[in-house]
């Protein structure tokens, strides 16, 4: 059969800096109509640049200097501008990552529609129209006569996503790309966004190149999929042979890095190292740097494309004919993870943090003279705590509080109501000079290590900071204050696996696993006994993430740090967690260990957003529930339960009383009528 | 001593800002990031040559900032105590004597031996003509300009430009050697190093610049001693002497009056942004109350008073120079006074930006004072505003000073300045046939001015942007700290940068 997209041999450039960048280095692909094919990859790998190579969108400086790129049969390098044009949002259709970004603010959502429409067909008004009804109605936005004359800032981030899509289809593309069409995304409305690419795909009979980075969102979608590394393809297989066997070594540590239940008690496997920078001019394997079965064969001679199965090829010399025997294929190297090994422990009698009946309430002012008109309640009613040493994962979807839970622990934003006490001091009340003292002992990591940081300050000033802020004593002027303060980083650099001569450096100097370093370096420099770690891996490539929950793991074991783990990646939350909480809009609705709400969740919430989660191992007997619509404003949250509107399971009751608590042995309880005692 | 020295108010703060500038570069000397970044500052083309330019026009204005009164000379008593002049000079007045004491009747063109104007003349026979009358000083040693000025002009330009390239070969020779001995190799693989570009500070950009100075300067100066170079204004005195004049005018008016707005531009602005609340309320109330009042007014207002009070209390000022340098510093506090609106609302606009990055919330959480988030986290953060909005404002105030001087509130008539240069040829150019030197030797002298305090401005903001100056940093890293990788890693975060947009 013909491919309907056939790239050969493309070779993309980027010249920014003094060399060129090989963004895309000699990529062969191709996709076939009606088939999901997966790209993919670390970042800076070279996808996205992939895609715009296609769209022939690249930035200023970057050029395609050689390859082809066929779609059905017709070369789209050698195209006109002006025919190009036809090509995109018309034979190609294109998803970004940002739906935020990438729908215009002061247009309604059916004029740009109407945008694309107009360019590719020749259209009337009237049938203009009834076509934006008959898209918007497709992608599932609901009374779609009244949304699309509504601007994208009225539509929630799902929404946008779906109208992103709508626009994407207005074209009646044959290819779609979708470049990381979820990540910005929860994980329920992930699911819809996912549910909805299907079928519209068996609709249509359309390709979909789907780049990203997410393991899971590949097995749930893909039918084949290609490996990126540096720049080039490694590996190409089927969906099921790759999950079975992956080939290469990278792909088969990407699956060792992902943090899962039967990984608990011991370190993640990393990839030593980054991803190599891409002006450097290659000879043998890129890889060959972080592989740890690399020989010296590897290091002088490109490898060339080896198949291992029937439409499964890798470029990787372990499996060339004639070289040393194929070692086991599942076996993953584990020598390069730290070995954390910890034992399950009972619960002391008093916890480090009790945290109870905490509401955080902004008010909403409006009027002339600023009346206020509501409450948006972040946080309502919440009650959670920390035994030492201990790590709480706090999970939710976006916009349920956790992060504002997190902030108000801290005192940086104040509590309405409720009691905040750490080890056995009421924080909520505390002047500020008082509190100054109690700072050292609860410190937060924050979600992105790029704003973490004061790019204005080095290393050493950075984690100083702290110190000096929080420990008067160590205000010392003398020399040997000084050294002391000097000593102390030193030994917190390398505690995080940092070299010491990274103090004197400027953060935009590092990666973002490196960065997430310092900012835990810089927690760490007062002594806390609690960490409050808000989404510190969700910005991070796998491979990263899991250097730095072996970090975090390493560090709790050491210091007998408690966590408070806001997240909303349930597998870091079975790899890292004692004990979870799962919050909805404000409160905190399930709790108890990790292998309780897990393995036996009882919420209808709970349940659906652990069945949300794409899962790689193939399909177990759990049904996967797909909620409907989004997470309500904390402004007006619904009446009785609040999660009533979505529940499966929805009861006359569940709308006027908000359910008390259901207790299921000692730990583990949640809110919700179904286990009312009374039913 | 045959002069007595004056210190004006303007002076004191000039001297004061000199000696701020350099203990801020021996400040600078013993902290070597600093130091490090203001290298790079050194490492960039366009901003070590607007430096040249730069300090050429700080250099005359400094020496137009020391002031004496000269003695007079006490021949009709023969007592002993000497009595100065009441005519305050400055040093730039002294080295430009000529230029100072040769004043035509009236407008002459450059580089002319006549009048601009046509007057009746009378002849040695008796008899009235009209005609262009020649000058009593510019082209007065020619017999006959009609066919001898332009052949005199071309020969004294060139005799200037062989001068200055004399002058400029011997510091080249010299600094050559010099730089040589100190990087210890001949003087020729210097001398191909520098002009190759492959020295660490671009001096060939310097020398390059400095050429174009020189030479301009050495024709000016050969020329000046017969001629008018820029032509005469109204009353006959020479263009280019009030240029020179002006320059200091400009330079105090751009700085003084900037330092005097950036205290409440930053504190306020900041402060609204960062405290938010009641602080920011009231702050915002100030700045848009202040705003909405027309500026001229409220400076004429304040000018006029300060006029009042200078005129009643005439005992106080020795001197005419006194009297205009006191208003001189007067309209630089009134302007600096209303014009710290326009920043502080940007400041404003990025502190409520800034407060709520995660670093500040991280700070927050350490319990650091809010003096010292200010000082360390925010400020350093909106510096690169600041820089390009005094910069820019700069320009501005010397146009606003001109605007003043038309509405009658500017500096003192007795003045020179850019704003009373323009304001004068706004009738030169309405009559027939149009005196257009002055504006064009004042428009020249601001656009040097301006784009090399610009260009520089540029450099030194794109030296302080960490994220910009990635690729130059490391090689020049004095404490030898940068790890093997850290080049690596550079390009790396550059390419995924790029990747990611």
């Amino acid at each position: 059969m013909k491919p309907l997209l056939a790239i050969d041999n493309l070779r993309t450039i980027l010249r920014t800096g003094a060399q060129p960048v090989r963004a895309v280095d000699g990529l062969t692909l191709e996709i076939q109509r009606g088939e999901t094919f997966a790209l993919l990859g670390e970042s800076g790998c070279g996808k996205s640049m992939t895609a715009l190579s296609i769209m022939r969108l690249l930035p200023d400086g970057g050029d395609i200097v050689q390859g082809s790129i066929r779609l059905n049969g017709d070369e789209l390098l050698t195209l006109p501008e002006a025919a190009m044009r036809a090509v995109r949002g018309g034979r190609i259709g294109m998803i970004f990552q940002e739906p935020m970004l990438s729908l215009n603010p002061v247009m309604t959502v059916g004029e740009q529609i109407e945008e694309v429409l107009a360019r590719h067909f020749t259209i009337g008004h009237a049938a203009a129209q009834a076509r934006i009804l008959e898209l918007l109605a497709q992608v599932g936005i609901p009374d779609p006569a009244r949304r699309k004359t509504e601007y994208p800032f009225q539509f929630s981030g799902g929404m946008k996503q779906r109208v992103m899509i709508a626009m994407a289809l207005a074209g009646q593309p044959e290819l779609l790309i979708a470049d990381e069409p979820t990540t910005a995304l929860d994980v329920t409305i992930q699911a819809q966004v996912l549910d909805l690419m299907r079928d519209l795909q068996r609709q249509m009979d359309m390709a979909i190149l789907l780049i990203t980075h997410d393991l899971g969102v590949v097995a749930e979608m893909a039918h084949r999929i290609a490996v990126m590394y540096a720049g080039e393809a490694i590996e190409t297989a089927s969906r099921e042979h790759f999950f079975k066997h992956p080939a290469h070594p990278y792909s088969q540590k990407l699956f060792a890095a992902l943090p899962t239940r039967h990984k608990r008690n011991q370190g993640l496997s990393v990839i030593s190292g980054n991803v190599p920078p891409l002006s450097e001019i290659f000879v043998g394997c890129r890889f060959a740097d972080r592989c740890d079965r690399a020989w010296a064969k590897c290091r002088q001679v490109a490898p060339p494309w080896t198949a291992v199965a029937p439409g499964h090829r890798v470029r990787c010399h372990l499996y060339a004919t004639g070289e040393a025997q194929q070692p086991a294929i599942n076996a993953f190297p584990q020598h390069s993870a730290a070995e954390v090994g910890q034992p399950l422990q009972p619960a002391e009698a008093t916890p480090l943090l009790k945290v109870d009946d905490l509401r955080v309430h902004f008010p909403i002012h409006k009027g002339l003279f600023k009346r206020v008109a509501g409450q948006v309640k972040a946080v309502d009613g919440l009650t959670l705590d920390i035994a030492y040493g201990k790590t709480l994962a706090l999970v939710g979807e976006s916009g349920c509080g956790k992060t504002t839970v997190g902030k108000a622990i801290l005192q940086l934003i104040p509590a309405t109501a409720g009691s905040i006490c750490l080890d056995g001091v009421e924080l909520s009340g505390l002047h500020r000079r008082q509190l100054l003292k109690k700072r050292a002992q609860f410190q937060i990591i924050f979600q992105d290590p790029y704003s973490s940081l004061n790019p204005r300050m080095r290393i050493a000033e950075i984690i100083e900071e702290g110190m000096q802020a929080l420990n008067h004593n160590l205000m010392e002027t003398s020399k040997a204050g000084k050294n002391r303060t000097g000593q102390d980083i030193d030994a917190l650099l390398q505690q995080v696996g940092l070299p010491v001569e990274a103090k004197w450096r400027y953060p935009h100097e590092f990666s973002g696993g490196q960065r997430q370093r310092i900012a835990i370096a810089r927690a760490l420099a007062v002594n806390p006994q609690l960490l409050i770690c808000d989404e510190p891996t969700s910005a991070l490539d796998v491979s990263v993430q899991a250097q730095i929950l072996n970090l975090l793991k390493t560090l709790q074991q050491d210091r007998g740090l408690a966590y408070l783990f806001i997240t909303h990646n349930i597998s870091v939350v079975d790899y890292l967690a004692d004990e979870m909480a799962v919050m909805y809009l404000g409160r905190i609705i399930e709790r108890g260990y990790v292998t309780e709400v897990l393995d036996d969740p009882k919420h209808p919430y709970t349940q659906a957003l652990l069945s949300a989660v794409p899962a790689i191992e193939s399909k177990d007997s759990r049904a996967v529930i797909r909620l409907e619509g989004e997470l309500p404003s904390p402004a007006n949250a619904p009446a009785g339960c609040h999660f009533h509107p979505r529940c499966p399971h929805v009861m006359p009751i569940c709308r006027e009383v908000y359910p008390g608590v259901s207790q299921f042995g000692s730990t583990h309880m949640t809110h919700c009528h179904l286990y009312n005692s009374a039913f | 001593m045959p002069f007595s020295p004056v210190i004006l108010w303007t002076d004191l703060l000039v001297y004061l800002l000199v000696v701020v500038g350099i203990a801020f570069g021996f400040y600078i000397r013993r902290h070597t990031y600093l130091l490090v970044s203001w290298r790079r500052v050194a490492h960039s083309a366009s901003g070590m040559a607007a430096l040249t330019v730069l300090l050429c026009f700080l250099f005359i204005g400094l020496l137009d900032t020391v002031h004496f009164r000269p003695a007079l000379e006490q021949s009709l008593h023969g007592v002993e105590d000497k009595v100065y002049s009441a005519e305050v000079l400055s040093l730039l007045d002294v080295l430009l004597g000529p230029l100072r004491l040769h004043v035509e009747k009236t407008y002459s063109a450059p580089l002319s031996a006549h009048l601009y104007a046509k007057e009746t003349l009378e002849t040695s026979d008796g008899e009235q003509i009209r005609d262009f009358a020649r000058l009593i000083y510019g082209g007065a040693h020619l017999s006959d300009p009609d066919t001898e000025l332009a052949p005199d002009i071309f020969w004294r330009a060139m005799s200037g430009l062989g001068g200055g390239l004399l002058v400029w070969g011997g510091l080249m020779m010299g600094f050559g050697m010099m730089q040589a001995r100190r990087c210890q190799t001949a003087f020729w693989p210097m001398q191909a190093a520098i002009w190759r570009g492959r020295t660490e500070i671009p001096w060939h950009a310097i020398w390059t610049t400095l050429a174009l100075i020189l030479l301009t300067v050495g024709a000016v100066f050969a020329l000046a001693s017969h001629y008018h170079v820029l032509g005469t204004d109204r009353v006959g005195q020479d263009v280019l002497y009030q240029s020179l004049k002006s320059i200091r005018t400009g330079l105090v008016i751009g700085t003084l009056t900037t330092l005097i707005m950036l205290p409440f531009a930053l504190l306020l602005g900041i402060a609204a942004g960062y405290f938010r609340g009641w602080i920011d309320d009231a702050i915002q109330y100030i700045y848009t109350t202040l705003s909405s009042i027309p500026s001229v007014l409220l400076i004429a207002a304040a000018v006029l008073m300060m006029q009042v009070y200078i005129e009643t209390h005439a005992e106080l000022f020795d001197t005419v120079a006194a009297r205009a340098d006191l208003r001189l510093l007067f309209l630089c506090i009134i302007l600096g006074i209303t014009s710290w609106t326009g920043l502080c609302r940007l400041l404003r606009g990025e502190a409520l930006k800034l407060r709520e990055m995660e670093y500040i919330q991280a700070a927050h959480a350490f319990g650091v004072s809010h003096w010292r988030i200010i000082s360390r986290h925010i400020l350093p953060n909106v510096m690169h505003i600041v820089l390009i909005a005094t910069v820019m404002d700069f320009s501005g105030l010397v146009l606003a000073e001109a605007v003043l001087s038309y509405v009658g509130v500017g500096v003192d008539p007795s003045m020179i300045s850019f704003g009373t240069m323009i304001n004068a040829s706004r009738l030169e150019l309405a009559r027939e046939p149009m005196v257009w030197w002055t504006l064009f030797a004042a428009f020249i002298f601001m656009f040097a001015l301006v784009l090399s305090a610009n260009l520089f401005s540029d450099a030194v903001q794109n030296a302080f942007n960490p994220r910009i100056s990635t690729r130059v940093g490391h090689s020049d890293g004095s404490n030898g700290q940068p790890a093997p990788d850290s080049q690596a890693e550079n390009t790396l975060s550059a390419t995924q940068g790029a990747v990611r947009t």
